[in-house]
């Protein structure tokens, strides 16, 4: 049984002064519902992402909350957890959830409130992704522990301090055109190597931005989504994998085997291949993980994601467009909800409603998330046609 | 919102922390830090065993942390290694004694005790252990 897409749901990602946890789920919940046409007596599954409602604003058992805030009880809500994956452990769960028979609508989100703590309770927070006892307990922070990865990979690859921020040029570059993006501006490549230092070689423009929001999306059986829109997207492959907790344990940091085996299975479930895709959104919370991902999801050879970066191929009109959304870079980064927005991007891509940033002709995408520095990765692929 | 701990979750690591002890597992010859009762290549069958580690080992990834966790804001900037062990384990601790910039992958370091940080309310003095390069 296939399941698919019929309605997305997004806020605006950024810094909400007006809005808590509740009106970021209300919004992006209301409009994920309104899009795909149905009312909530259809909805019987909730499912959501949320790395650390608890740190960042003193909430848990969020499952419950999501429900009642959306009026739907008394219908189950899960809420899931695997750090920056966290929505789209939740996509991959609700597509389990359809796929057993048992539910025939299903909501699918995340969210993250991220800015009512202050800077280093954020970070503080954050480095729970990380292994606490072993890694964090050194004062190792999330840029840091990308930073170790970087600073390898250029060791290993010749990966070159420009060839990084090209990165978050051109995911820059691509917010522009995407409303709901936390930046809309323009940076430089000087911008970039001669922003303040956060962990070297990294600098403040090589990290995602701590931001609020939330996105959803509504899930049915492939066999029902006609009665729904005319646009269905297809949900071709969900695939879960994980690595070690702690990045340093492995035996090379500069590749996430995660990601290796999420990609593989997904590639095999779906028939499709990394040459078959039109587009994708490559998990960068730090510009590093933009040049890593698209080697171990298999766009370019290992190492050689500096160069493809650098050749102009993973911008739009390129032959493999990352990040069309702007990337956690600078769409921003509510870390719950990143996964499900991720979704977003790529059905409003392959329904071909992306505006500015249109990939002329999508078919097929993938979306790689990664929760922590790799322990767990998701990687979704999607398509206009059903198989 | 705060990660302080109670006295046994520092007490229960002292062992580990103060000694860089890990475990061999001595039907696959692997060793790794922190301890387990498990192999993470044998799982059940292996032969775990606790192994104290010499200390000696060398740089495999650095980075220097200028934007510092809570707790750590008065030790910036600071070098935190990915340090490869002599025996082929490898830890995460931080490089002291060296000025950030001369840190390098490769770098030979051998094992010290340090304070690593103050913790919280309670005035918790953390220690554990640390790297220094080889004289």
């Amino acid at each position: 049984m296939g399941v698919a897409i019929v309605g997305v749901g997004i806020t605006k990602f950024g810094e909400h002064w007006k809005s808590g946890l509740k009106e970021l789920i209300m919004e992006a919940g209301i409009k994920a519902v309104e899009d795909a046409g149905i009312s909530g007596k259809d909805i019987e599954l909730i499912v959501g992402g949320s790395m650390s409602s608890g740190m960042f604003v003193g909430q848990e058992h969020t499952g419950a909350l999501f429900t009642d805030y959306m009026g739907l009880s008394p219908i189950p809500a899960i809420r899931t957890e695997a750090a920056c994956a966290s929505s789209s452990v939740a996509l991959s769960t609700g597509v389990m959830a359809v796929k057993s028979g048992r539910y025939k609508c299903v909501v699918v989100g995340g969210v993250e409130k991220m800015t009512d703590v202050y800077g280093n309770l954020a970070t503080t927070a954050l480095a729970g992704a990380m292994d606490r006892d072993n890694e964090a307990h050194f004062g190792l922070t999330f840029p840091g522990v990308y930073a170790l990865m970087a600073q390898r990979h250029m060791h290993q690859y010749g990966t070159t301090r420009e060839q990084i921020a090209m990165v978050a040029v051109k995911n820059h570059e691509n917010a522009m055109h995407n409303p709901n993006a936390q930046f809309h501006r323009k940076i430089t490549l000087e911008d970039v190597i001669k922003s303040p230092l956060v962990a070297d070689p990294l600098r403040l423009l090589d990290c995602s931005p701590i931001a609020d929001g939330a996105a959803a999306v509504i899930l049915v059986p492939a066999e029902d989504a006609k009665k729904y829109t005319d646009t269905p997207i297809y949900i071709r492959a969900s695939s879960q994998a994980s690595d070690t907790l702690g990045l340093y344990t492995r035996p090379d940091v500069t590749t996430v085997g995660a990601t290796i085996n999420a990609a593989q299975n997904a590639y095999k479930y779906s028939g499709l291949g990394p040459k078959d895709m039109h587009l994708a959104e490559v998990h960068d919370c730090f510009t590093i993980n933009e040049i890593i991902g698209t080697e171990d999801l298999g766009f370019c050879k290992k190492g050689e994601g500096g160069r493809l970066v650098q050749s102009g191929e993973t911008k739009i009109g390129g032959k493999i467009p990352i990040n069309t959304s702007g990337g956690l870079k600078a769409k921003g980064h509510p870390v719950g909800a990143t996964g499900a927005s991720q979704a977003v991007e790529l059905v409003e891509q392959l329904r071909g409603e992306a505006g500015g940033r249109q990939v002329k002709g999508a078919e097929n995408g993938l979306a790689h998330n990664v929760g922590g520095s790799g322990s767990t990765v998701v990687v979704h692929i999607m398509s206009r046609n059903r198989k | 919102m705060t990660t302080e701990k109670a006295v046994a979750h520092h007490w229960r690591k002292f062992k580990e922390r103060y000694g860089l002890v890990g475990s061999k597992c001595e039907s696959c010859k692997h060793y790794f830090y922190p301890t387990s009762i498990i192999c993470p290549k044998c799982r059940r069958k292996g032969k775990v065993k606790e192994y104290k580690f010499s200390g000696k080992g060398q740089v495999f990834s650095h980075t220097t942390i200028r934007v510092a966790p809570e707790g750590f804001e008065s030790y910036i900037p600071y070098v935190v290694a990915i340090v490869e062990l002599e025996e082929g384990a490898k830890v995460v601790s931080q490089v002291v004694d060296r000025s950030p910039e001369d840190v390098g992958i490769g770098m030979p370091v051998e094992v010290c005790f340090r304070k690593i940080r103050e913790e919280g309310k309670s005035g918790l003095v953390l220690y554990g252990f640390k790297f220094r390069p080889v004289k």
